[in-house]
C-alpha cells in the first residue's frame, strides 16, 4: 500500500470532478478527521488516516481491502471508477439524473438509459456531462455520462440514449467476483 | 340386487373391452365401407383407411362395436351376452353387404365374420360432412346408453352387471379404476424400494401395506412389540434387522415411523410398558436404528444427538432439521431504518413482519413476489440477508463507537457489516477469513452497504496476535462442523463423523486461544471476546470454552441474551466450569433459527499462564498488579477459581488453602 504518485492523483481527481466538481475538498476534508487515498494492488483505496495506521501494520500480501475502493487504474495507466465510490459521489453530485420505476429494472441490468425512462435532469447539464443516476425515491443507483445536453434531452425522441451507463449498484451482483 | 331389466330391452356384452377393441376395425369397417369405389375418389383421402372412423370417432367405435357385438336382433336392442358376442362375428361385410375389405388387404386381412344390421345401416350415410354423422351417432348411442349406462368398458364388469341399477354400476366403475390405479401404485412402490436402500430414502408418500402391517398397528396401539429376537439381534444389514414380516419385504418408512412412536411410548414409561426380558439398551438400540433410516442421518451422528438430547426433544430437533427456516432480513441502520425499509417492500410486493422484540433491526420475510436478494433495495445497501441467529453473537459483543475490534472469521461479512452499523462507521474494524474466495464476497458487502471503517485481510486466524494484537473486541465465529444448520446443509446428516469433529474442536481450541491473546484486558470499554458456533455439538462448544478457561486468564460473563438455553456445565464423563450456564444455546426446533451457540468471556490478565501440570495451582502467571483491577468486577461467583485465587494464595490462611486444594481435587477427579 502505497500513497498516489503526483500523476495519479491528477487522474483520480480529474475523474471524481467529473461527477462532483470541485466538492473534491470535502471529500479529504471531513469533520470527523482526514482521509485519504492510497494505492494497494492498482487499486484507489478511501480511508481515514486512523485506518491507515491499522492497514500498514497488516502484512501486505495478507491485506485485501483497506478502507473503500474507488477505482482502479487499468493497465495503460488510466483511472476507471466503480461502483463502490457511489457512496461519496451521491452527496456531492453536481448533475443528477432520475430515472423511471419503469426503467429502474433495465438501468441496473447495465443498459443505458432512454428518454423514454427518463424522469428528471439537471437543467444545465452539457453534453457527456458525468452525472450520478437516482430512481424517483432518492436512491443512488449508478452514475454515468449525459448523451445530450438537457435541452437536447427534451427534443430527442423516446428511444434515444441519453444517459451511458458507466456504473451501477447491480454489479454488487452481477460483477461481485470483480469488485475485488 | 334390485330390480330385473326387460332382458329384451337389454344388450348383452362381448367378450372384453380389449377384445372388442381390437375387433373395432373390421367392425367400423364394415360398417362404412360402401360398395367399392366409393371411398377411392381424392377428396376422400384417408377415409379408406381400415380404422380411421376408430380413430376419429372413438365413442361412435364403442357404440358400434356394442351394436355389432349383439349381432342381429330386433331393430335398435341387441342383448349381449359373453357367447353371443363372440358368436356373431363381423363378417367383414362393407355398408352395403359386401364381403371383404374394399381396398387392397383383402388378401391378407380375413375379417371377422359379423352379422350386418340393415336397420342400423341406414343411418351410415357417410360425408364429408362429418357433424350431420356425428350427431345421428350420438343420438345412437344414447339410445343405446340409455340401456346400459355407459357400463360398456368397464373390463371385467359384463354379464354379471345386468341385474345391476345405474348406480350401482356407476360405483363399481369407479371402484375398478381406484383398484386399477393402486395396484399400479404399490407395484412402482416396490420396484423403488427393492432398489434403494433404506439409509439413502428421504420421507416418500406413506402407503400401508396390507396384511401383517396392518396386524402391526393394532399390535402397536396395544402394546409395543420388539421385533423376534433373531431380527433383533443381527445388526450388520439394515434392511434384515428392520422387516418384521419375511425378509424379501423392504421396509416401509410408515412402519419405520409407526414403530419409532411406538417405541418412544416405552420408553417414556418404561417400568409400565416394557415387554418382559428385554432391556431398555434394545429400545434404544432399535430407536436409533429407525431414527437413522427414517431420517437419513449416519449412526454416529445420531448417536451424538441422542447424548445431547432428551428422547421427546430429539423427535422435534429432527423434524425441525428438515424444513427450513424462514428467511429474515437486517435492516442497514447506515443508510435507513427499519420502519422506511419495511414500508418500500411492502410496496415491492413482500411480506414481512420485525423479527421479535429482541432485535430492532430485524425483519422476517413470510413470501415475496420478488426475489429479495435482488431488489433495488438490496442492491442500494439498505438490508442484508442474514439468519436470525447470526444477530446474536454481535448483540452479546456490543461493541462500542471508537473501538478496535478483530473479526476472525468474517466471511460472508454479515456480522462484520452488524458491527459496524453498531458503531456508526466510527473506530476501527479489522476483518479476516483464511479463505480468500470467500473474502470476495465480504468486500462485496461492506462495499454495498456503506462500511467505511473495515480492513479485510486474509491470514490464518491463529497468526493473531503476531500480525496485530491489542484490539478491545474480538468476534470469533469458529469454523464448525455445520450441526446446528442441517437445515440449510442436508449432507451434514451423513459427512460428519468423529474425526471431523475432533478436527474441527482442534481447530476451535487454537483460535480461540489466539482470539484472547488479541485482546487488551487494560482496554477502558473492552477486553471481551464472543466465541460462537453454528454447531449443537459439545466437543465443539462447552469444551472449547472450557479449556480456554484452563488456558488462558478469561472468565465467562453473561451474553446479555435473556433467550436461549443454558450451556451444559456437564455432559456423560465431562464437568466444565460452572460459568458455562451463562452461555447460551440456540435451537431450531425451540426458537426457529439456526442451531447456535455463543459465550462471552472477559479477559481480566494480559498475562499469559505458563503451562503447568493441573493439579498444582499457579505459582507464577498474573501480574498481581493487573488483577486487582478486574477482580474488583461484579458477579464475583463468575471468576475463575484456580487462576484468580493463585494470585492471593499467599495471603490466604493455610486452612483455607488446604480446603480450597481438596475442592480442587474433588472437581476434577478423573484428571490423574
Amino acid at each position: 500500500m502505497r500513497p498516489l504518485t503526483e500523476a495519479e492523483t491528477r487522474a483520480v481527481f480529474e475523474k471524481l470532478g467529473k461527477y462532483i466538481g470541485e466538492n473534491i475538498q470535502l471529500l479529504v476534508d471531513r469533520p470527523d478527521g482526514t482521509y485519504c487515498f492510497r494505492l494497494h494492488r492498482d487499486r484507489v483505496y478511501y480511508l481515514s488516516e486512523k485506518l491507515l495506521k491499522l492497514a500498514a501494520s497488516v502484512p501486505r500480501d495478507s491485506l485485501v481491502a483497506p478502507g473503500t475502493c474507488f477505482g482502479k487504474f487499468t493497465k495503460s495507466q488510466k483511472f476507471r471508477l466503480s461502483v463502490t465510490a457511489l457512496d461519496f459521489l451521491a452527496p456531492y453530485a453536481k448533475y443528477k439524473v432520475w430515472v423511471k420505476p419503469g426503467s429502474e429494472q433495465s438501468f441496473l441490468y447495465g443498459n443505458h438509459v432512454l428518454k423514454s425512462g427518463l424522469g428528471r435532469i439537471t437543467e444545465s447539464t452539457a453534453q457527456y456531462q458525468g452525472v450520478v443516476v437516482y430512481s424517483m425515491a432518492d436512491v443512488p443507483l449508478g452514475f454515468g455520462v449525459a448523451a445530450k445536453s438537457t435541452q437536447e434531452c427534451r427534443k430527442v425522441d423516446p428511444l434515444a440514449i441519453v444517459v451511458f451507463h458507466q456504473a451501477d449498484v447491480g454489479e454488487y451482483v452481477r460483477n461481485e467476483d470483480t469488485l475485488t | 340386487m334390485g330390480r330385473k331389466l326387460d332382458p329384451t330391452r337389454k344388450e348383452k356384452r362381448g367378450p372384453g373391452r380389449k377384445a372388442r377393441k381390437q375387433r373395432g376395425a373390421e367392425v367400423e369397417l364394415a360398417r362404412f365401407l360402401p360398395p367399392a369405389g366409393r371411398f377411392g375418389g381424392p377428396g376422400c383421402a384417408g377415409l379408406a383407411e381400415p380404422g380411421w372412423a376408430d380413430r376419429r370417432f372413438p365413442s361412435r367405435s364403442r357404440a358400434a362395436k356394442r351394436r355389432l357385438g349383439a349381432g342381429s336382433g330386433p331393430a335398435g336392442r341387441r342383448p349381449l351376452g359373453a357367447g353371443g358376442g363372440g358368436g356373431r362375428e363381423l363378417t367383414g361385410q362393407t355398408a352395403r353387404g359386401q364381403s371383404g375389405f374394399s381396398d387392397s388387404n383383402s388378401k391378407w386381412l380375413a375379417p371377422a365374420k359379423a352379422k350386418k344390421t340393415q336397420s342400423k345401416g341406414n343411418h351410415v350415410e357417410l360425408s364429408s360432412d362429418g357433424e350431420v354423422e356425428e350427431s345421428s351417432w350420438e343420438m345412437e348411442e344414447e339410445e343405446d346408453g340409455s340401456s346400459e349406462e355407459m357400463v360398456d368398458d368397464y373390463g371385467a364388469s359384463s354379464s354379471e352387471e345386468e341385474e345391476l341399477l345405474p348406480i350401482e354400476k356407476a360405483a363399481l366403475k369407479q371402484k375398478s379404476d381406484r383398484e386399477g390405479l393402486s395396484e399400479d401404485d404399490s407395484e412402482e412402490e416396490e420396484e423403488e424400494e427393492e432398489e434403494a436402500e433404506e439409509a439413502t430414502k428421504q420421507k416418500m408418500g406413506q402407503k400401508e401395506e396390507a396384511g401383517p402391517d396392518l396386524q402391526l398397528n393394532l399390535d402397536i396401539d396395544e402394546q409395543f412389540k420388539l421385533p423376534t429376537k433373531s431380527l433383533c439381534a443381527s445388526s450388520v444389514a439394515i434392511g434384515d434387522s428392520l422387516t418384521v414380516s419375511p425378509p424379501a419385504e423392504p421396509p416401509d418408512l410408515h412402519v419405520i415411523h409407526q414403530r419409532i412412536q411406538g417405541n418412544m411410548e416405552v420408553l417414556q414409561d418404561f417400568a409400565m410398558k416394557r415387554e418382559e426380558g428385554r432391556t431398555r439398551q434394545e429400545y434404544l438400540a432399535l430407536l436409533r436404528r429407525d431414527m437413522a433410516a427414517y431420517y437419513s442421518y449416519s449412526d454416529f451422528l445420531l448417536s451424538k444427538l441422542m447424548d445431547i438430547f432428551p428422547l421427546p426433544e430429539l423427535i422435534n430437533f429432527l423434524e425441525a432439521n428438515e424444513v427450513p427456516r424462514p428467511v429474515t432480513i437486517r435492516t442497514n441502520t447506515l443508510k435507513t431504518r427499519r420502519r422506511d425499509l419495511a414500508q418500500a417492500l411492502i410496496n415491492r410486493g413482500v411480506n414481512l413482519d420485525p423479527l421479535g422484540k429482541w432485535s430492532k433491526t430485524g425483519l422476517v420475510i413470510y413470501d415475496s413476489s420478488v426475489p429479495i436478494g435482488a431488489t433495488p433495495e438490496y442492491l442500494a445497501g439498505h438490508y442484508m440477508l442474514q439468519g436470525a441467529s447470526s444477530l446474536l453473537p454481535v448483540m452479546a459483543l456490543a461493541p462500542q463507537e471508537n473501538e478496535r475490534i478483530l473479526d476472525m472469521c468474517c466471511a460472508p461479512g454479515g456480522k462484520t457489516s452488524y458491527i459496524a452499523q453498531l458503531m456508526k462507521n466510527t473506530g476501527m474494524i479489522l476483518a479476516n477469513d483464511s479463505n480468500a474466495e470467500r473474502l470476495r464476497s465480504v468486500v462485496g458487502n461492506l462495499h454495498r452497504l456503506g462500511v467505511t471503517n473495515a480492513v479485510v485481510s486474509n491470514c490464518d486466524g491463529r497468526q493473531f496476535p503476531k500480525v496485530l494484537g491489542g484490539f478491545d473486541r474480538v468476534l470469533l465465529d469458529a469454523p464448525c462442523s455445520g450441526t446446528g444448520v442441517i437445515s440449510k446443509d442436508p449432507a451434514v446428516k451423513t459427512n460428519k463423523d468423529e474425526k471431523d469433529i475432533l478436527r474441527c474442536a482442534h481447530l476451535q481450541k487454537e483460535l480461540i486461544l489466539s482470539a484472547i491473546d488479541s485482546v487488551n484486558a487494560a482496554s477502558e470499554t473492552g477486553g471481551y471476546i464472543v466465541y460462537c458456533t453454528c454447531s449443537v455439538m459439545v466437543e465443539e462448544n462447552e469444551w472449547v470454552v472450557d479449556y480456554a478457561l484452563k488456558k488462558r486468564n478469561v472468565r465467562l460473563v453473561a451474553t446479555g441474551l435473556d433467550f436461549g438455553k443454558e450451556g451444559f456445565t456437564r455432559f456423560k464423563d465431562r464437568r466444565f466450569h460452572p460459568s458455562l450456564k451463562s452461555a447460551r444455546r440456540f435451537y431450531p426446533h425451540t426458537h426457529n433459527m439456526d442451531g447456535f451457540f455463543i459465550a462471552k468471556l472477559k479477559k481480566f490478565s494480559n498475562a499469559i499462564p505458563q503451562a503447568q501440570k493441573d493439579e498444582e495451582p499457579a505459582a507464577e502467571a498474573a501480574a498481581p498488579s493487573t488483577v486487582p483491577d478486574t477482580v474488583t468486577e461484579p458477579s464475583p461467583k463468575k471468576k475463575k477459581l484456580e487462576r484468580s485465587k493463585a494470585d492471593k494464595e499467599q495471603k490466604l490462611p493455610q486452612p483455607a488453602l488446604k480446603k480450597k486444594r481438596s475442592l480442587q481435587a474433588q472437581r476434577r477427579p478423573l484428571k490423574a
